[in-house]
């Protein structure tokens, strides 16, 4: 039955409001079925990558997990807005869907970098921040001939002469470069003087280390696993703030064990266009606490090897700045932003 | 476990109904995805990918994945040789000659070579996937920078073979393409070039996205603007008579030796990490152009033209397996959705895969033989069905292509503005076909352009810009030498002649120069 907006507003927002009350005071929304009038129509998940990249994968997990969770009855899709490391995909949100709680996106610690070094006028600080959800730790990885043993000894080779260093990862500006600079950094060096090559895609730099283009990579540890299992690359160190397997069958080093103060994750999570309404805001914060603490989200993060990492609402807001500041501060050493 | 006892066994899985099922919708839809342009087996697989999550095993899913990717390589020559429209890349050099032979009303050879072609190419480099994957895949990952580049040099050269009447306009077209290629980030530094501040162009504009607007939205706009002067129909089909299949005798002797060459080219190319389906088919081209008896044929439908570069693309495909499965190496946009979907079941591709799911990747291996066959059974019919295409009279067909054009750009990218650069770059295809302007070399510039430049500089930034290492890698040196052969080559005797003042012919690439 068709109701008038202003009412369905109302309604939405005391709904919010109640919802709130669950989260602050800690008792989780399990159960209690708190969004009851949001969502009250389609919500669109935008993707700002192509289809089959970690963005999409993400995106369309939580469009399963809302759905086949059970927890909305309404339709949930996954749209794609490819281009520019994400910041096309993020103008689109705030230009076009602003005030709309329905309309939500994935993002990630790519799309500050993207933002960055594309110059684009639109930030992420503009976005309403909902949640992080997933987190990967990165991994340096060398061939399994290399000379190198221990991460301390490459970036004693990087810092005596850069150039005897080829490093290897993903896009310019992207996770994988950020970690290099911020090597550089803890280990005293310029970070600009980091011979770093850009590849696009997973595979690319994965081929250009296998045949010794590069002395050392750069990527997600999931990258590398099946390369180490099988003794072709060797871990130097993954970073995280706790070892993780990437692949020997134990915990590798961190790259603070090795001297380095350095950790860095490549974390994606949801967010919603601005202009949102506190109530709005609130009750799509608590959706995605329902979504997080549902057995479908748990079973899918097994699934795709995801660490679960979660700060939603006002910690995922103070956690999109902090990592904001940090990564646009480190991007300027490496002298990929103004 | 030996290969033969794993193949045997990948073909007890997939000839289950269920897997064959999977194998046949597959196919099927992956031929009707490849009919239609701009909409590929990447878009087609990564649409699919959430339906494949409520699967219990993953084998039915990859299955009917590889058939997709094999069948949209079949479908693809089709509306290329009917309607001179390719979809992707991989058709493009099919179109050339494919598409004279349609207008000479022999469309049913042109696609029974394309189909027989892509079983024959598809089978042998299935087999060399099965007994070779391993070593191949070692093989192919010692290719660094430096030979990336010359392999681009001598992919470029293939260009004198599609410039067809005028090797200036040719070269002219080739500028376009690369320009075309130099449009977005670039890759090593993340400057933007040529993108006037919008967003948009930051990914570059796609080889596909030009493909479509060139072909498809080009040749529209030039019938569109010639339709009184043309008759009702594309073109007559072709007279009945005494046919192996469709192929008459003489076809297929022309044929058999295109496709082996085909398969020859396309399936390493497509092993290499940075290989794909395209490069190949315009190698395979030029080859068949040099080798032919029946020169004076090529650019007015010569059948070798259309054999060789259709093997090429299939066998690519196989060749494509190669990193994607022993290495966890994606060397297309299709192979890296597959990618996705082999993690989203917890199946990691790579050096481990063959011990730790060898039941599905033999599955996998089996399926091709089995998608091979059902492709060869599913397209020959479907022969006689696709030539009714050229009975449309040409208003509401053109009409429709402008549509299934316009709906391909828009699914892939999901921007108007997208779909509107298509246009911009048909308008750009109608003026180079009323000043006739070779389409292909575009397409050649746009795909070689960006890898040339790219791998060029990395070679030089991992040298500390030396450019020795052009020069001192054996493997960069061969490929350079084959290079210049093979601009050489064909001109010796005419220079030998000509210094020994026999003959005034004049050195020429294009047939007007």
């Amino acid at each position: 039955m068709p109701m008038p907006a202003m009412t369905r507003r109302r309604l939405v927002a005391l709904v919010g409001a109640t919802a709130l009350t669950a989260v602050t005071t800690g008792c989780n929304a399990e159960g209690s079925g708190p969004a009851a009038e949001y969502p009250t129509g389609t919500i669109q998940i935008m993707a700002p990558a192509a289809a089959g990249g970690g963005w999409d994968l993400t995106a369309r997990s939580i469009q399963q997990g809302l759905t086949e969770g059970g927890l909305v009855e309404e339709t949930v899709e996954v749209y794609n807005v490819e281009g520019a490391a994400g910041t096309l995909g993020l103008s689109q949100l705030v230009t076009k869907n602003s005030g709309d709680a329905h309309q939500l996106m994935v993002t990630g610690l790519v799309m500050i970098g993207g933002v960055v070094t594309n110059a684009s006028d639109v930030t992420l600080e503009m976005v309403t921040p909902i949640a992080t959800l997933t987190a990967e730790q990165e991994v340096v990885v060398v061939p399994a001939d290399s000379e190198y043993e221990t991460l301390e000894d490459l970036m004693a080779a990087a810092v005596s002469d850069p150039e005897s260093v080829t490093w290897g990862g993903g896009s310019a500006g992207g996770t994988d470069q950020i970690l290099v600079g911020m090597l550089a950094q803890a280990a005293g060096a310029d970070p600009q003087a980091m011979k770093y090559i850009p590849y696009s895609g997973g595979g690319e730099s994965k081929a250009a280390l296998l045949s010794g283009d590069l002395t050392a990579a750069v990527s997600g540890v999931s990258e590398y696993k099946d390369l180490v299992a099988a003794g072709d690359v060797r871990v130097l160190a993954t970073s995280g703030a706790e070892g993780v397997d990437a692949g020997e069958g134990k915990p590798s080093p961190t790259i603070m064990e090795a001297g380095f103060d350095v950790e860095l994750m490549n974390w994606r999570g949801i967010v919603a266009p601005p202009g949102l309404s506190d109530a709005d805001r609130d009750a799509v914060i608590a959706l995605i606490d329902e979504l997080h603490a549902s057995d479908e989200w748990q079973r899918i993060l097994e699934q795709q090897g995801w660490d679960d990492f979660y700060k939603s609402g006002d910690d995922a807001a103070a956690y999109f700045a902090s990592e904001n500041e940090r990564i646009t501060e480190v991007l300027r050493e490496i002298g990929l932003a103004a | 476990m030996s290969i033969l006892d794993g193949l045997l066994d990948g073909f007890a899985t997939v000839l289950s109904p269920e897997n064959l099922l999977f194998a046949a919708i597959g196919v099927t839809v992956g031929t009707f995805v490849g009919v239609l342009p701009g909409i590929g087996p990447a878009l087609t697989i990564a649409l699919l990918l959430p339906v494949t999550f409520s699967m219990d095993s993953p084998t039915g899913a990859f299955i009917m994945f590889a058939g997709i990717y094999y069948g949209a390589m079949y479908g693809g020559s089709t509306t290329s040789i009917l309607l001179n429209t390719p979809g992707e890349s991989a058709s493009v050099a099919t179109a050339i000659e494919g598409h004279q032979m349609a207008l000479r009303g022999r469309a049913k050879t042109a696609l029974a070579t394309s189909a027989i072609g892509s079983f024959v190419a598809g089978t042998l480099s299935t087999l060399a996937l099965t007994l070779f994957a391993v070593p191949l895949a070692s093989l192919a990952v010692n290719f660094q920078a430096s030979d990336y580049f010359a392999l681009a040099v001598l992919a470029m050269l293939s260009v004198t073979a599609l410039v067809g009447r005028s090797l200036l306009r040719g070269l002219l077209s080739l500028a376009v393409g690369l320009f075309i290629g130099l449009v977005g980030l670039d890759e090593l530094t993340g400057q933007a070039r040529f993108t006037f501040g919008t967003l948009e162009l930051f990914e570059g504009i796609g080889v596909t996205l030009v493909i479509v607007g060139l072909f498809a939205v080009g040749e529209t706009l030039h019938v569109a603007g010639r339709l009184r002067h043309l008759p009702d129909h594309i073109a007559p089909l072709d007279p009945g008579g005494r046919r192996v299949g469709w192929m008459s005798r003489a076809d297929l002797s022309r044929s058999w030796r295109p496709w082996l060459r085909g398969t020859a080219v396309g399936f390493p190319f497509g092993a290499l990490p940075a290989g794909g389906a395209d490069i190949p088919t315009f190698l395979s081209y030029m080859w068949e152009k040099r080798l032919s008896k029946h020169r004076k044929e090529f650019g007015k439908g010569a059948v070798e033209g259309v054999a060789g570069p259709e093997a090429a693309n299939n066998a690519a495909f196989s060749g494509v397996l190669i990193p994607l499965l022993t290495l966890g190496i994606p060397t297309s946009a299709t192979a890296a959705v597959m990618l996705a979907s082999f993690q989203v079941f917890n199946v990691q591709p790579g050096p481990q895969l063959f011990e730790k799911s060898s039941a599905l990747v033999w599955a996998l291996i089996a399926s091709l033989y089995v998608g091979n066959v059902m492709l060869l059974l599913l397209n020959l019919p479907l022969i006689r069905l696709w030539v009714q295409v050229l009975k449309i009279p040409r208003p509401p067909l053109y009409a429709g292509i402008l549509v299934f054009a316009t709906i391909g750009v828009y699914a892939v990218s999901g921007s108007v503005f997208q779909v509107l650069l298509a246009y911009g770059v048909g308008v750009l295809g109608l003026f180079m076909r009323m000043y006739r302007f070779p389409i292909a070399p575009v397409i050649l510039g746009a795909i070689l352009g960006p890898m040339m430049e790219i791998q060029f500089r990395r070679a030089l930034l991992i040298s500390n810009n030396d450019l020795s290492v052009f020069v001192t890698r054996p493997l960069t040196v061969t490929l350079l030498a084959l290079a210049v052969v093979a601009v050489v080559l064909p001109f010796l005797p005419k220079w030998i002649a000509r210094l020994r003042g026999r003959s005034r012919d004049r050195l020429a690439f294009g047939e007007d120069d």
